[in-house]
């Protein structure tokens, strides 16, 4: 059962070859054998989600089945679940219960699925290798002596060790797609504003953004059917209709332009992993699809502008947790100033430390023009950039992440050196724009991400192209050893 | 070293972070690091650039000044470290 899609799982809850009990014993049992290996779920929540079965299962008898009607997935650690602890990968929040449920959370429940538990992050889904999370680092099935990529690298994980068959995740500068390129699986981003951030525990406010992870495109485009709405409850929704991003899945590419960023194919990058992408742009190529070459020249100002605007905005959204009003409160504090700085000391990790630090850097007297206001300019430049290239093209593509999976310690002491994992993922949230990332293929048995940018709201598009590709080749059907 | 140890204590003073002594030479010369990585800014050419707020130009919206929220004062304090009749209790800040 575990090698079925979210799609096939549907059709098999419904025709009743199997019960959505049976279902999730089968996934919790598959959790409590296998995650052990990869310690990609922190907490699961069995007792509800046998209960949240057996409900979906006379729903399925009796007929009024939502759409995700007794489908197990996971939640990221990030989404407040209510009465189920929500730690965000910090030692801060590991006692935090909330009382509320995300509006993602919620979408969920009212389509129907079942919530196995929730996925290990990098504490506050700061990392590009879930070596920050408090819980321990989550090992990638494909090689477990390697990184699942972060932040939602046990969302990554779990999908692709068959531990669920999607799970929910977060996108900042690269959260989901790099996870899900080094995991072999498929993950969106969607348009900022397309997902309720509203209970998704705010890392930087202005890009991030929820999105779904799975096997294939096909189950993406119907967790996104779920997980998009225009939500009352945060002021950066955008009021959209949300199409049904299943109806056109199946349109032809012929014609499509496909644009190609000569600087996203530069120094650095694996000839692997180049190689790979060029043999998936071939065969895009193949089924009609144009490709054009296309230039972004301000790429590599990305890196840099995102390490300001992110830990600026970080900084201040991080404020509020200060030991009073939940979370981590440290042992006998003297006064209030003891308190505060005992408890943020101890309750945050290094890398949490670090960005605060550097945020509160660039958002002191004196220094907000040359950083924090120069970064928003730099951002413009970068938006212009693929607003040029959508003149041109109707979707880009390339490669998700400079090389395959890296080795636990490999980026060394030097924070930059991890930051640079993520040199082309960043731009598209800075430009608030979609992006997504599906296996293409294998360097040394590691998987390669191909990712696609769209332009606004043409996530349809993105999953349209994604299943096209991945109705013509086997790479997001391959499984790790010993998973299958 | 493009920042100075005094410069990091101003700033863990101002972001409420305790650094403790045998780690801030560490913590100095890795911020130094990312800091110069951002001051690769600089050298991008910005004059007449309207600095970008949201990408699609989005505002705020208004809504009517109406209650929508039922009070969940309990619920919510279940989650504080410490609390008394409905308020939240820090460390004596007046003698």
């Amino acid at each position: 059962m575990h090698n079925l899609t979210i799609a096939e799982l549907i059709r098999g809850l419904q025709s009743k070859e199997f019960s959505s009990v049976e279902l999730t014993q089968h996934f919790l049992a598959r959790i409590a054998d296998l995650d052990p290996n990869y310690n990609a779920v922190i907490t699961v929540t069995a007792d509800q989600a046998l209960k949240a079965a057996a409900a979906a299962d006379q729903r399925l008898a009796a007929g009024n089945a939502p759409a995700l009607c007794g489908v197990p997935i996971l939640h990221k650690d990030i989404f407040c679940t209510n009465g189920v602890r929500t730690s965000c990968g910090s030692k801060m929040l590991d006692n935090f219960v909330p009382p509320y449920n995300a509006t993602v959370v919620e979408n969920f429940e009212q389509a129907g699925a079942v919530v196995l538990g929730k996925t290990n992050m990098d504490e506050f889904a700061m990392g590009s290798s879930n070596e920050t999370s408090f819980y321990g680092p989550v090992k990638n099935p494909w090689a477990t002596d390697c990184v699942p990529g972060g932040s939602s690298g046990g969302s990554a994980a779990a999908v692709a060790a068959r531990l669920a068959p999607g799970a929910t995740a977060t996108d900042t500068g690269g959260s989901i797609r790099q996870p899900a390129a080094l995991c072999g699986i498929t993950g969106l981003k969607p348009t900022y504003g397309r997902v309720s951030r509203w209970g998704m525990i705010a890392f930087a406010s202005s890009l991030d953004q929820g999105g779904p992870m799975a096997r294939s495109a096909e189950d993406c485009a119907i967790m996104l059917n779920c997980m998009a709405s225009f939500d009352d409850k945060d002021s950066t929704c955008l009021e959209r209709d949300v199409p049904d991003y299943s109806a056109t899945l199946g349109s032809s590419i012929k014609g499509l332009r496909i644009g190609v960023p000569g600087e996203y194919f530069s120094e650095g990058l694996n000839p692997g992993t180049e190689q790979a992408v060029r043999a998936a742009l071939a065969e895009l190529e193949a089924q009609g699809a144009e490709l054009v070459d296309i230039s972004l020249p301000n790429t590599g100002l990305s890196v840099p502008a995102y390490y300001v605007i992110a830990p600026a905005e970080a900084s201040a959204n991080l404020s509020r947790f200060d030991g009073v009003k939940y979370g981590y409160r440290c042992a006998d504090p003297t006064d209030l100033q003891d308190l505060y700085t005992r408890t943020r000391a101890e309750g945050f990790g290094e890398e949490v430390q670090r960005r605060i630090l550097i945020g509160t850097y660039c958002l002191s007297a004196g220094y907000y023009d040359a950083y924090y206001g120069k970064a928003q300019q730099v951002r413009q430049l970068i938006q212009q950039d693929f607003a040029n290239a959508f003149e041109k093209v109707d979707v880009i593509m390339g490669p998700t992440c400079p090389s395959p999976a890296f080795k636990f310690g490999s980026k060394g002491d030097d924070p930059v050196a991890m930051y640079l994992e993520d040199i082309y993922t960043i731009a598209t949230n800075l430009a608030g724009l979609p992006g997504m990332s599906l296996p293409c293929g294998m360097v040394d048995d590691k998987p390669v991400g191909l990712q696609i940018i769209g332009n606004y709201f043409d996530e349809a598009r993105m999953l349209n192209v994604a299943h096209q590709y991945q109705q013509a080749t086997d790479w997001h059907r391959a499984a790790p050893e010993g998973i299958a | 070293m493009i920042i100075e140890r005094q410069e990091i204590e101003k700033l863990a003073t101002l972001a409420r972070i305790a650094i403790d002594d045998s780690t801030i030479n560490e913590v100095t010369e890795r911020l130094g690091s990312v800091l110069e990585l951002v001051d690769q800014l600089q050298a991008a050419d910005t004059s007449g650039v309207d600095p970008m707020s949201h990408p699609l130009q989005a505002t705020q919206r208004l809504r009517e000044d109406e209650v929508s929220e039922l009070n969940q004062r309990e619920a919510l304090q279940t989650t504080a470290p410490d609390t008394e009749d409905g308020l939240f209790l820090v460390p004596k800040v007046i003698e």
